[in-house]
C-alpha cells in the first residue's frame, strides 16, 4: 500500500481493492510508529482522519466521492483547522484552536481528503531547517550511509517534507515565503510547487510575509502535485489578493511533454561556489529536456544577486506588522506584567524564539521612522527588477530550469551559528517569490553521499502547466526511485 | 552603519519585544550581521523605478459592503481568554 503513488492510491479505492478506512488505519499506524524518531507531526489527528475516512468509504459506495476521496494527507500546522489546534509551531498560538477553516484546507475536505495530522514546521515559517519549532526539530528520514548524524528536512514546511518522503503521507499542505515548499522537497527527494501568487487562497493560513507567502503541495510525484493543487486552488472572495480565473486540469498538464518548449537556462545562477555535482546534476536535467525534445537558451537574468537581500527587508518588514497581532490580549499566551506594556514585552518575549524576534525587530527597524526609504521603498524597487527581469526573459522562452538549493541536507547543529549563512539555503527560491511566479522543484538525482538533490522549474505568472510539464519530464528522465532510509514499510493492515 | 546597543533596546521596545542584558551582545552581532549584509542593495541603481508592493502586481479588489457571516458567538469566543456573558473580556488596553 505504501509503495503506490496518491494518483495510483486513489484508482486503487475507486476499484475498492482497499476502503479509504484500511487504507487510513494503515497509515495511522505508520506514524504512530514513526513520528517519535521524525517528528513530522505536531499534533496527529487520529479520530478526525478516521471520521474522514468512512465519509470517504461512504462516498465511493455510493459513486459520489470527490477526487481525493479517501486520500491521506499532512497538513503544515500553520493551516487553521476548525477545532483542532494550529500553532505555527510557536509558544505564543500553543493554546489556539481555530473556530474556522482556512480555504484551502476547505477545498480538500470538500474533495474527500483525509487528514492524519497537522505538520511540523519552522516557527511561523521563518526557517530553512525546520530548527526554529517550538515544538523540537523534524528529522529528515535520509541519512548518509556514512554516518548516523541526524540530517535536516529543509524548512520551512519541513514536517510536510519528512511526512511525504518516509510514507507517513500520500501529500501535504506546506507554504512558500521564500523556499519554504522547493527546499525541503529538495532535502527529503519529493515533489513541490510554489504556484503563482493568488492561485491559493491565503485566508485562514497563520501569515508570515502577506506579499509573498503563497500555499502548495508536497508529493512524490509531480502529478500527485498536480492533483492536490487542482483541490487546493481557485478563487476566494475571502482573499482580497485570491486571482479570479479558472483553475486549469493540472493533473493533465502534466503529462503534455516539453517538446518544441524554449527552456532558459539563467546564467546569473551559476556560480564558482556551487558544489560540483550539483552544477552536473544540472547540467544532466538540461541534457534531459533536449533529449525530450525542448531546445536551451542562456538567458540573463541580472538582478538575481539581489533576491536574498530584498527578501530579507521584505519578509522581515510584513512579518513584523503580521505578528503584531500576537499581544496576549485576546487570544493565544499570555504572560502578564506590571502594566500594559510590560504584558506585551514578557508576553511577546517569552512566546516568540529566536529567529522570530531576529526577524521582528529588522523589520521594526527597516520600517521605523528615517530608514523606511532608504531600506523598504528600496527594496520594493529592487523587487520590481526583479520582476522585470523575469518578465523580460519570459518574453523568449517558456520556462526556466535551475537548481533547487545550493547542498543537499546538512546535519542538525551545521550552520546554526550564522543566521546569515542559513539564509543563502534560500537563494535560488527567492526570487520566484519576490515576482510572484510559480516554481516547483522535483528530485533529480543523489549527491556523492546518497543525498537526493533537487531541480528546479520556474515558470511565467499563472502558467503552472507548463512548470508541471517541465517538471514531469525531468522526473521522467531521471527516474528517481531512491528511498529514504527510514519509512513506512509493506505491511498490510 | 552599525547599530549601538541602545538603537536594538529602541526597537526591541518599539516591537514590544522584552529582550534582557544577557541576550543583548549576541542579537547586537547578529542583526549588524544581516544589516551589514542587506547594505548591498545601495549599489542597486534604482532611478525611476516604480516600487512593486505586491506579489503580482495587482489591484486590490473591492467587495460589496455587506454582511455575510456571524450569529456564531459561542464560536468566536471559544478563544477568548476570559469572557462576561456573550462578550469577550480582556485586560485594560486603554490607560
Amino acid at each position: 500500500m505504501f509503495s503506490l503513488t496518491l494518483a495510483e492510491t486513489a484508482a486503487a479505492l475507486r476499484k475498492r481493492q482497499f476502503s479509504a478506512s484500511e487504507l487510513t488505519e494503515t497509515y495511522l499506524a505508520a506514524v504512530e510508529a514513526l513520528n517519535p524518531r521524525l517528528n513530522a507531526f505536531i499534533t496527529p489527528t487520529p479520530e478526525l482522519a478516521r471520521e474522514q475516512a468512512a465519509a470517504a468509504d461512504r462516498a465511493l459506495a455510493a459513486g459520489e466521492a470527490g477526487p481525493l476521496a479517501g486520500i491521506p494527507l499532512g497538513i503544515k500546522d500553520l493551516f487553521c483547522t476548525k477545532g483542532v489546534r494550529t500553532t505555527a509551531a510557536s509558544r505564543i498560538l500553543a493554546p489556539f484552536v481555530p473556530p474556522y477553516e482556512s480555504t484551502v484546507t476547505e477545498h480538500l475536505r470538500r474533495d474527500g481528503a483525509v487528514f492524519l495530522g497537522k505538520t511540523n514546521l519552522d516557527e511561523f515559517a521563518m526557517g530553512s531547517s525546520n530548527i526554529t519549532s517550538a515544538f523540537g526539530p523534524v528529522t529528515n528520514p535520509w541519512t548518509r550511509p556514512s554516518d548516523a548524524a541526524p540530517l535536516v528536512p529543509g524548512g520551512s514546511s519541513g514536517g510536510s517534507a519528512a511526512a511525504v518522503a518516509a510514507r507517513l503521507a500520500l501529500g501535504a499542505t506546506a507554504t512558500d515565503t521564500g523556499g519554504s515548499i522547493r527546499q525541503p522537497a529538495s532535502f527529503c527527494g519529493v515533489a513541490g510547487i510554489k504556484p503563482t501568487y493568488g492561485r491559493c487562497s491565503r485566508w485562514g493560513i497563520v501569515a508570515f510575509a502577506s506579499s509573498l507567502d503563497q500555499a502548495g503541495p508536497l508529493a512524490r510525484t509531480v502529478e500527485d502535485c498536480a492533483l492536490l493543487l487542482n483541490s487546493m486552488a481557485g478563487f476566494d472572495p475571502k482573499d482580497s489578493t485570491s486571482a479570479d480565473r479558472q483553475v486549469p486540469d493540472f493533473a493533465a498538464a502534466s503529462r503534455r511533454g516539453v517538446k518544441g518548449l524554449r527552456i532558459g537556462v539563467p546564467r546569473e545562477y551559476q556560480s564558482d561556489g556551487m558544489p560540483p555535482e550539483i552544477a552536473a546534476l544540472w547540467q544532466q536535467g538540461l541534457s534531459w529536456l533536449r533529449e525530450a525534445g525542448a531546445t536551451l537558451h542562456d538567458v540573463s537574468l541580472p538582478h538575481t544577486k539581489y533576491g536574498l537581500a530584498t527578501y530579507y527587508i521584505v519578509a522581515p518588514a510584513e512579518a513584523s506588522a503580521n505578528l503584531a497581532r500576537y499581544d496576549g490580549v485576546r487570544f493565544g499566551a499570555r504572560v502578564e506584567g506590571e502594566d500594559l506594556d510590560s504584558m506585551y514585552e514578557n508576553t511577546r518575549g517569552a512566546g516568540f524564539g529566536a529567529e522570530v524576534k531576529r526577524r521582528v525587530l529588522i523589520g521594526t527597524y527597516v520600517l521605523s521612522a528615517g530608514y523606511y526609504d532608504a531600506y523598504y521603498l528600496r527594496a520594493q524597487k529592487v523587487r520590481a527588477l526583479i520582476l522585470r527581469d523575469f518578465l523580460d526573459v519570459f518574453r523568449d522562452v517558456d520556462a526556466l530550469l535551475t537548481p533547487t538549493a545550493p547542498s543537499a541536507a546538512f546535519a542538525q547543529g551545521e550552520r546554526m551559528d550564522d543566521p546569515v549563512k542559513m539564509y543563502l539555503n534560500d537563494v535560488f527560491t527567492v526570487p520566484a517569490n519576490m515576482a510572484g511566479i510559480p516554481g516547483l522543484s522535483v528530485p533529480a538525482g543523489l549527491d556523492a553521499r546518497g543525498l537526493p538533490l533537487g531541480l528546479q522549474v520556474l515558470g511565467k505568472p499563472f502558467d503552472e502547466e507548463t512548470v508541471l510539464a517541465v517538471g514531469a519530464a525531468v522526473e521522467k528522465a531521471a527516474g528517481f526511485a531512491a528511498l529514504p532510509s527510514l519509512r513506512a514499510g509493506e505491511a498490510r493492515p | 552603519m552599525a547599530l549601538e546597543p541602545e538603537t536594538v533596546r529602541r526597537i526591541a521596545r518599539l516591537a514590544r519585544i522584552r529582550i534582557s542584558e544577557d541576550e543583548l551582545p549576541r542579537l547586537l552581532g547578529e542583526l549588524n550581521g544581516i544589516l551589514g549584509w542587506i547594505e548591498q542593495l545601495q549599489e542597486v541603481n534604482v532611478d525611476g523605478v516604480e516600487p512593486l508592493t505586491g506579489g503580482a502586481d495587482m489591484a486590490l479588489r473591492l467587495r460589496d459592503d455587506v454582511v455575510t457571516d456571524g450569529g456564531i458567538p459561542e464560536e468566536v469566543l471559544v478563544n477568548a481568554p476570559d469572557r462576561a456573558g456573550a462578550f469577550y473580556a480582556v485586560p485594560k488596553v486603554v490607560e
